[in-house]
């Protein structure tokens, strides 16, 4: 006892003082923030749970037919983004790290980061303006050549405005994040493991597949969701392009494609009025519960990879 | 390294300071400007008018609107004229709860919203319709090697709600003798967020051909089949970019692509102003109403060949009696000006609607006359 009392009180600066506390306020602002605005969801989206839908676009029978088409659509396209945008920002990601030239490598991913600066409507209108009617000649021998596999067949859109259409602007979109942590990742991987495998015979592949992959596993994981999260909620750019209807299909190249939850609100929102605002509401609390969905589902995996990464 | 480190995470600060007192300085902004709602003044004369006149409602007019504000508001200095284009339905809404001066809207009041009581109004006292912008709707088509195309609205019904899939289909054909049509498949475009357009298009098919088009007009597109766009601009796009494409537009915006003569009577007739603003100038008004109230029960199914059937009206909803005179007047003043001859002209040449006809312009200003 005596030792302790004898020993001189810690020095508490107002400094320290000043910035747990302001740590501390951003902190919790952030959960005020999202309490705020799931509160708002729930109670507004309430009175849609019951409302008459006959009004709505395909007159469905009751809201949980509404929204049906609406979230496949919203998961399948960022399914299909992510699809096309992880294999290549990994391998943007490992040339950066590994591969390129310095000078190029550093060029090169400022070019990428750049990618993230654009804001969505540009990408909207590049959508409908430029990609579009270029692949569109290759839908249409897609749909001619390719047409017995069930996600080819036709008829062929004649804008080529479909869902694989949105899943490449979105692909775009997410590039630069998922690019960008990849990269960090793969930077971080312990030179020691690299040079072991280097000197164990393996070549720069093995030495990839067997150092870096492992260990940047989970820190890719984590990349992918935040993309996903941008494609999920991404509003303005599938909304432009798109050619929505009200379908559940796996189809690509279609001119009836599935909406996603986010496109569908900023499409009716301006016209709506009634318990039309609370049934687009609810919509936006389910894109909100699928998007949390995913995260929990992200972070089980991240948790559950960790001990094999390679990391410890 | 340290010292790099320092200067970016001090750069970084800053770079958020200024960020945050941007905002906070613009906020202030905003506050600071005092509202000046309420203030019009009694006098008569138009320069002596003072104050803020809300609008809100169709987004239709959205531009018009705006035209007709700039013009009003340089002729009034002390005038500030606010039109948030959230929607007809929102519009007549807000008319009604007495948040706005007056409504925008695609169509005219209900018989519903007519027997309740307008927030905006003196007790007692209704509100009325006033057909303040026309546009005609025109059908625009791109397909390789067709210049002409006549269609009917029982053809034109089939093609949108997806019964009649190719170019070389008996029923155009028989319509158009002369044209070489493709066998190729119809790339009908509709709009894909909700607009008056896509329900007065509806309603000239579900009128003329009720057996085709059985959904009863509202602003979202009916049917599953088809191509979606986004807004007049993406229906133009699609039209202007795909092959074999069809859709429908402001005809404003019509541009160089083909546009469709659509019979009427036992002619093909192409959209023009004048053919719009006839029909609707000799279309019956709905029965009923009183006696300044020029809601518009439009004839789709009109025979006349000198009239043009796919038309958007849009309504000014205004008072009869306004709660406070100074509103009234300034309300007055502000319909006056748009349905004025210069008004008119002003908005069609931003927004390409059709003006006023003669016939109709003399109705409205004495409906307008009539608001105090």
């Amino acid at each position: 006892m005596t030792t302790q009392t004898e020993r001189p009180k810690p020095v508490i600066r107002l400094g320290d003082r000043v910035f747990a506390r302001s740590t501390l306020i951003a902190g919790s602002l952030i959960l005020v923030a999202l309490a705020a605005v799931a509160i708002f969801l729930i109670v507004e989206a309430i009175p849609a749970l019951g409302a008459d839908t006959t009004e709505l676009k395909g007159s469905p029978s009751n809201f949980w037919t509404y929204v049906g088409p609406l979230a496949f659509g919203t998961v399948w396209a960022a399914f299909l983004a992510l699809l096309i945008a992880v294999p290549l920002a990994v391998g943007i990601a490992l040339f950066i790290s590994h591969y390129a030239p310095r000078r190029l490598a550093q060029g090169l991913a400022y070019v990428i980061d750049l990618l993230a600066a654009v804001p969505s409507v540009v990408f909207g209108l590049w959508g409908i303006k430029v990609l579009a009617p270029a692949v569109q000649p290759v839908y249409a021998w897609l749909t001619d050549n390719l047409g017995w596999i069930p996600i080819f067949s036709g008829p062929v859109s004649g804008t080529g405005r479909t869902i694989l259409t949105v899943a490449i602007v979105l692909a775009v979109m997410i590039l630069p994040i998922i690019t960008a942590m990849a990269r960090e990742v793969f930077l971080q991987t312990p030179k020691l493991h690299e040079e072991a495998a280097l000197a164990l015979g393996a070549t720069r592949w093995e030495m990839v597949k067997m150092a870096v992959l492992p260990f940047g596993r989970s820190g890719l994981v984590s990349a992918s969701i935040l993309g996903l999260g941008r494609a999920l909620g991404e509003t303005m750019a599938v909304a432009m392009v798109l050619s929505p209807s009200t379908v559940i299909s796996f189809v690509l190249l279609q001119s009836e494609n599935p909406n996603t939850i986010a496109s569908n609100i900023a499409l009716n929102f301006p016209e709506a009025h009634g318990t039309g605002v609370n049934v687009l509401i609810a919509t936006g609390l389910i894109l909100f519960v699928i998007t949390f969905a995913v995260n929990f589902i992200a972070r089980a995996i991240v948790a559950r990879r960790k001990e094999f990464s390679g990391a410890n | 390294m340290e010292v790099p480190v320092k200067f970016s995470s001090v750069a970084r600060v800053s770079v958020v300071a200024a960020i945050t007192a941007l905002a906070l300085t613009s906020c202030a902004a905003n506050e600071g400007s005092p509202s000046a709602s309420g203030s019009a003044s009694d006098s008569p004369a138009a320069s002596n008018l003072s104050g803020e006149l809300v609008g809100v409602g169709a987004s239709s007019q959205g531009t018009a609107q705006t035209t007709w504000g700039a013009g009003f508001q340089t002729a009034n200095e002390k005038v500030t004229v606010n039109y948030d284009p959230s929607g007809s339905g929102a519009g007549r809404k807000s008319f009604i709860a007495g948040g706005a001066a007056f409504a925008g809207s695609d169509s005219a009041l209900s018989d519903e919203e007519l027997a309740g009581s307008f927030g905006t109004c003196k007790a007692d006292t209704k509100a009325i319709d006033i057909p303040v912008y026309i546009s005609p709707i025109a059908v625009i088509f791109n397909v390789d090697g067709v210049k002409d195309l006549n269609l009917d609205a029982a053809t034109l019904a089939g093609i949108f709600s997806g019964k009649i899939t190719q170019w070389n289909a008996p029923e155009i054909v028989a319509l158009n003798k002369d044209a070489k049509l493709p066998d190729a498949k119809i790339n009908a475009v509709h709009r894909s967020d909700a607009s008056g357009t896509t329900k007065n298009f509806a309603d000239y098919l579900n009128q003329n051909a009720p057996d085709v088009w059985t959904e009863k007009p509202a602003d979202d597109f009916p049917y599953t089949g088809g191509e979606g766009a986004q807004g007049t601009s993406g229906v133009v796009d699609a039209v202007t970019n795909g092959t074999n494409m069809i859709g429908y537009a402001d005809a404003s915006r019509a541009g160089k692509l083909g546009v469709v003569k659509v019979k009427v009577g036992d002619k093909f007739v192409g959209y023009s102003a004048d053919a719009a603003a006839a029909v609707v100038a000799e279309s019956p008004l709905v029965e009923g109403r009183g006696a300044n109230d020029l809601a518009i029960k439009l004839d789709r199914k009109t025979t006349d060949a000198s009239h043009y059937p796919i038309v958007l009206v849009s309504y000014a909803i205004a008072c009869e009696t306004y709660k406070d005179p100074a509103q009234g007047t300034l309300t007055k003043a502000y319909l006056e000006y748009i349905t004025s001859e210069a008004g008119q002209k002003a908005a069609a040449e931003k927004a390409g609607n059709a003006p006023l006809s003669a016939d109709l312009s003399k109705k409205v200003a004495t409906a307008v006359g009539s608001i105090k």
